[in-house]
């Protein structure tokens, strides 16, 4: 049954691919002549295309790269059911491994193939699924399914479809690899297996500029991230012998007191570890200093942020911790670090989301700042909690995506808030379930969003981390900042005044493959909370995930015995920010305005993100560049070359000439009499040797 | 076992092509077609050849297997030819590669057909027996004497700059060659033999390993290349013609890797692991050095050049690592990257043969008229870039986690190459296959041909199957490099445990 999960939709994919490359090699003829007149026709018919699709980028806020200029691929259609039944029959295999892992106790370790195997470095290719494993499989193939879904009529103008769902089964291929991953090296394979779908996606209209800088730099970074990640692997390799998370997790306990020296520093050998991995984490979750690529990547379609920059790739970094708990447990020291950086992305990110007009973005750094709620609950030793999360995020988030995308499309494209407003009227249903989906988010009491955020502040006030107090703070703060932005998206996007009439007046619903899916999300938002509780949150963790996450052992106790103003205190943040939008966006809509006059070096830090892309440009980007530049020309050039063989021929040009020149005739004697000494020292050398 | 000398036939099989292509003279069309079915033909028959020492070759024995002995020169000089697992994959590489460049060159070369076949049919020869030499001497004969058919492939049929590049390649190879020269004398005179496999057991007196390990690695650095002496490998790539570019690549610098394997560390252990950490260093300054530099280049071919070089700083670390994972990562690294750079060579080669020209910025926007090309030249991007389920992978990963055992320091600034080379391939990707397609020249660009598919889709099968099941490479080699790296260990402890002794 697992192997059916994981491996329908990579069958989907090739399938789908197959599709898409025999396609576009019919439309495009093979030859390596370029010049041939029998076919300029043709070549000029493309050229235009090509400009059309380029002048057509020009418009900036411009989700779709291509305008229907090109008729749809052959087999379109085809691609599209195959990938979609598939993930569909994934999704219901997965929830019924859910029942039977959580509720029936079969856990389960299949090997599939062998992989690396040289001396002690023994990986497998296997599957293991426990609960852990179970609720991803869960969240991600029913994402994943809807999204396909979704994308049937999301798409319907795309040219390039085929293409476009292999790459979307190839993610889902990646995403379940590594979250049924049995050892570390399998991890990473989905780790960058995901990266790689994630490249292909944010840059599927690869005619964009914008698109192809968004990917290549979402890969880079996450590169960065994997660099510690790599590390960490290593680490635990050199430590305990092996990659196998069983074997790691019985070596751990006896690992703890020792040391390592990290270039000079005598590191306690768990902390390091885990924080090398942890490096990996933030970068594939887009946490503070790793984060520039997320909002970046919302260059991608629509239904692509929903799925891999919402729901699932970015909580890789979360699931990664969670299955590490039994290391992370050890090291306390880096559970302080793993709760500084969740609380400071919360925070961060929510403050860059309150000023930004690019729904898309907003919805984005949404996306940041939650995924720092969940590390914060990881940090705090609550990884059930942060798992819970995690299920209910990718719900609401993904909702909320998706239904920014049902915006876009009835807006035909538009993606600046300024220029929306006074939608419902036009737009019900999808007003309704951005709604829900922002209730949901904002942690409206009984909607899904409540129950796990809420937990999620109550395990950072419980837990005993000495960022315990900091991630406390940043997140309550951080839940007012969430209901103010969300509620002003909504706000500006369906309520007010029309802000482009043309477009308004335009406006219309999306077809059904696009409101189903929305629908169910919608459903999802508001019932993924309350009967999951106790299984996540509740009493009933240690029955449910058992040995698959290690939790801090009191946690959960301590959670449901804080006092109760502070479990009150995240809601009224959240009605205080709903009240200040109301305020700011329906009653005096001019106050926003003032505000940012008046201060205009706050906002401008805001909206410009803190600077970050510009800082890491000076510091990173263009130095990198320098040097490599100062490295080519002169290191190779001027100092290898100079002083190697292009000065050494040179020089025995000028001294051969000179000497030529002052002594001809002798210049034989001399070379006669360097060889005779040559040989005298071979002679020598080897005689000396020889008389040992 | 084998009752006809197998490994000879191997080895001299091309030459017996180059031979009959000599004889069929002629200049005119029908001559250039022989030739070049006759060197097709040869290079097939001896790549069906070598996978008969596959077949019989047995992974489990360490020691050298197909060995052949004939006397020769002189009492302690003979021809003795054997493979072991750290050789046939190197055979198999050259032999399987062979017949791509001979398809490679089949359109793009139209000036001296019949001699730039018979360059490449001894050249082949010399490569095989590079790998099976058993003998010293024979083994410098074939080793030096490939400079000289890659000296004139570049000579004669490459670009404008032909004549600077294939001098400073041969200035700089036979420098180093002429110190390993002295060093193969020095061991004639400690060993009184020049016969490789009893070399290896033969204890090399202290000093002696110093001096010989140092002038067998200025003959094997200048070839793998190592940082600083790599400045000849991105002219001789940008003026060789394609299939030329494929063979230095895949091939002519593995011979720098697998001397370290077979001379360096088996002969001077002690001498090795006190030189170490300067390999070490050169490898990680080689892996960020020529990263960086990679990232600045506006000719596609010396992009992938200094990335070879990069990739080469892998090998070399993990070699010197002495661990097991290092080195079978080791040989494994330079199978992978044998396939993935020569592929990345042919698919320049593919643009090069439509536009004539490498530069990054005459292309843009190939992926909307040449999807088939896009596909291959985005698998070979992220073999390049060592994603895993690719070959690349695999090699970079082993590599590391050798050597993090030994020297943490040198993992982690190894590691940096991780970043980069998505950097600079990603990069090269993005200006030559993404984008819009608007420059005038490109518009009437087709995708690839059979041929190039011929030559293509089967490296990236390889690529794809060894980054998922590199198995087959690793059992294959596995015996011989634990003996090696057993042998290895058991030299240094003892020296390390006399040294405690005193």
């Amino acid at each position: 049954m697992v192997q059916a999960i994981v491996f329908l939709p990579l069958l989907g994919a090739i399938l789908a691919g197959l599709i898409a490359i025999v396609g576009a090699h019919g439309r495009n003829p093979s030859g390596d002549t370029v010049e041939h007149h029998d076919d300029h026709g043709h070549g000029d018919a493309h050229a235009s295309a090509a400009h059309d699709g380029d002048g057509h980028d020009d418009h900036a806020h411009d989700d779709h790269g291509h305008g229907p200029v090109e008729p749809a691929a052959a087999g379109s259609r085809g691609a599209e059911l195959i990938t979609t039944a598939l993930l569909f029959v994934s999704a219901a295999l997965s929830w019924m491994t859910l029942v039977d892992v959580g509720f029936m106790h079969h856990d389960a370790r299949i090997q599939v193939m062998p992989w690396i195997f040289s001396g002690d470095l023994q990986v497998w290719w296997a599957l293991r699924v426990d609960t852990l494993t179970a609720v991803m499989l869960v969240v991600v193939t029913t994402v994943s399914s809807l999204v396909h879904l979704y994308s049937i009529g999301y798409m319907d103008e795309d040219p390039y479809r085929p293409r476009f769902f292999g790459y979307l089964s190839l993610f889902t291929f990646a995403m379940l690899m590594l979250v049924t991953a049995d050892n570390l090296v399998q991890l990473f394979f989905g780790w960058e297996g995901v990266g790689l779908a994630s490249y292909l996606l944010i840059g599927f209209w690869y005619q964009k500029p914008s698109a192809n800088a968004a990917a290549i730099k979402a890969f880079v970074v996450n590169r960065v991230g994997d660099f510690g990640f790599a590390l960490g692997i290593f680490a635990i390799f050199a430590l305990v012998g092996s990659t196998d998370f069983e074997t790691i997790f019985h070596a751990a306990p006896g690992l703890t007191g020792k040391t390592v020296n990290f270039l000079g520093w005598h590191a306690d050998a768990l902390t390091l570890t885990c924080l090398l991995l942890f490096m990996g984490a933030m970068g594939k979750s887009a946490q503070f200093l790793l984060h520039t690529w997320l909002p970046d990547a919302m260059e991608g379609p629509t239904p692509v942020s929903a799925l891999i920059h919402a729901a699932t790739m970015v909580t890789a970094g979360v699931f990664m911790v969670a299955r590490l708990s039994p290391l992370f447990e050890l090291a306390p020291t880096a559970q302080a670090v793993v709760m500084f950086f969740g609380a400071t992305t919360a925070f961060f990110a929510a403050t860059v989301g309150l000023v930004q007009n690019d729904i898309k973005r907003i919805v984005a750094y949404s996306t940041c700042s939650q995924l720092g709620y969940m590390f914060v609950a990881m940090g705090a030793g609550a990884y059930s909690v942060g798992m819970f999360h995690l299920f209910t995020h990718a719900f609401f988030k993904a909702l909320l995506f998706l239904g920014s995308g049902s915006v876009i499309y009835a807006m035909h494209h538009e993606q600046d808030i300024r220029n929306m407003g006074g939608l419902w009227r036009k737009i019900p249903y999808t007003y309704v379930v951005m709604v829900v989906g922002t209730l949901a988010l904002t942690g409206f009491p009984l909607t899904a969003g409540y129950f796990s955020k809420d937990a999620i502040i109550e395990s950072a006030y419980a837990s005993h981390n000495p960022f315990a107090v900091y991630g406390f703070l940043m997140t309550v703060v951080a839940a007012g900042l969430t209901s103010f932005y969300s509620w002003r998206l909504i706000f500006k996007t369906f309520h007010g005044e029309p802000h482009d009439e043309h477009h308004y007046e335009a406006a219309h619903e999306a077809p059904l493959w696009i409101l189903i899916p929305i629908g169910v999300l919608a459903v999802g938002s508001i019932v993924a909370g309350f009967p999951f509780k106790e299984l996540f949150a509740g009493h009933g963790v240690e029955e449910f995930f058992r040995e698959s996450v290690k939790m801090n052992p009191h946690i959960i106790e301590e959670m449901h015995h804080i006092p109760e103003t502070i479990a009150f205190l995240p809601t009224v943040m959240m009605v205080l920010g709903f009240l200040v939008s109301y305020l700011f966006y329906i009653r005096r809509p001019y106050l926003p305005v003032e505000l940012a006059k008046t201060q205009p070096m706050l906002y401008q830090f805001l909206l410009n993100k803190w600077y970050f892309d510009e800082l890491y440009d000076v510091i990173f980007v263009r130095p990198a560049k320098w040097i490599g530049y100062q490295l080519w020309k002169k290191g190779d050039g001027f100092i290898i070359d100079g002083f190697g063989p292009d000065g050494v021929s040179a020089r025995v040009l000028d001294i051969t000439r000179n000497v030529v020149k002052i002594q001809t005739g002798y210049l034989y004697h001399y070379a006669f009499a360097m060889l005779i000494g040559a040989a005298g020292l071979i002679t020598w050398f080897m005689f000396g040797f020889g008389g040992q | 076992m084998t009752t006809w000398p197998i490994l000879s036939v191997t080895t001299f099989l091309p030459l017996v092509g180059a031979l009959i292509v000599y004889l069929s003279r002629g200049d005119d069309e029908a001559a250039k077609r022989n030739s070049r079915w006759i060197a097709l033909w040869t290079t097939l028959i001896t790549f069906a050849v070598s996978v008969i020492l596959v077949m019989r070759f047995d992974p489990t024995v360490a020691d050298f297997q197909f060995v052949e002995k004939a006397n020769w020169l002189a009492t302690g000089i003979t021809y003795h030819m054997g493979v072991d697992g750290i050789s046939l994959p190197f055979v198999i590489l050259t032999t399987a590669l062979m017949p791509f460049c001979i398809i490679a060159s089949w359109t793009a070369i139209q000036s001296r057909v019949r001699e730039y076949m018979m360059a490449f049919l001894i050249l082949e020869t010399l490569m095989i027996g590079t790998f099976s030499a058993l003998d010293l001497l024979l083994f410098y004969l074939f080793f030096e004497g490939g400079l000289i058919p890659m000296f004139l492939i570049i000579g004669v049929w490459g670009g404008p700059r032909r004549v600077y590049a294939s001098f400073k390649f041969f200035l700089y190879t036979l420098l180093g060659s002429v110190l390993m020269l002295l060093a193969i004398m020095a061991l004639y005179w400690n060993g009184g033999t020049t016969d490789i496999p009893t070399l290896m057991h033969t204890a090399v007196p202290r000093s002696l390993q110093t001096w010989a390990w140092l002038a067998f690695f200025a003959s094997f650095a200048v070839k793998m290349p190592m940082w600083p002496v790599h400045t000849w490998l991105p002219d001789a790539h940008v003026e060789a013609p394609t299939a030329g570019s494929v063979i230095l690549a895949a091939i002519l610098l593995k011979m720098g890797g697998y001397g370290f394997l077979r001379f360096s560390l088996p002969m001077f252990p002690l001498a090795s692991h006190d030189f170490a950490p300067l390999i070490f260093t050169l490898s990680t300054i080689a892996i960020i050095y020529t990263s960086l530099v990679a990232l600045m280049q506006e000719d596609m071919k010396k992009l992938i050049a200094y990335s070879s070089v990069a990739h080469m700083g892998f090998v070399t670390m993990g070699i010197f690592a002495g661990t097991m994972q290092g080195v079978a990562g080791g040989v494994f690294q330079m199978i992978s990257h044998g396939i993935v750079s020569g592929a990345l060579f042919l698919c320049v080669g593919v643009v090069y043969d439509r536009m004539h020209t490498r530069e990054i910025a005459a292309y843009g926007g190939l992926v909307n008229r040449m999807p088939l090309y896009a596909l291959t030249f985005m698998v070979f991007t992220m073999a390049n870039v060592g994603l895993p389920g690719t070959s690349g992978f695999v090699g970079e990963f082993m590599t590391l986690v050798g050597t993090f055992k030994v020297s943490i320091p040198t993992a982690f600034f190894a590691s940096f190459g991780v970043i980069l080379s998505a950097c600079y391939a990603l990069w090269l990707y993005r200006k030559v296959v993404f984008g819009a397609l608007v420059k005038p020249s490109l518009m009437s660009v087709k995708d690839l041909t059979l041929r190039e598919c011929v030559t293509l889709f089967p490296l990236i099968a390889l690529t794809i199957l060894f980054g998922f099941y590199p198995k087959p490479v690793l059992d294959m080699s596995a015996a011989s490099v634990q003996q090696l790296v057993n042998n290895y260990n058991t030299a240094v402890t003892a020296v390390k445990a006399a040294a405690l002794l005193q």
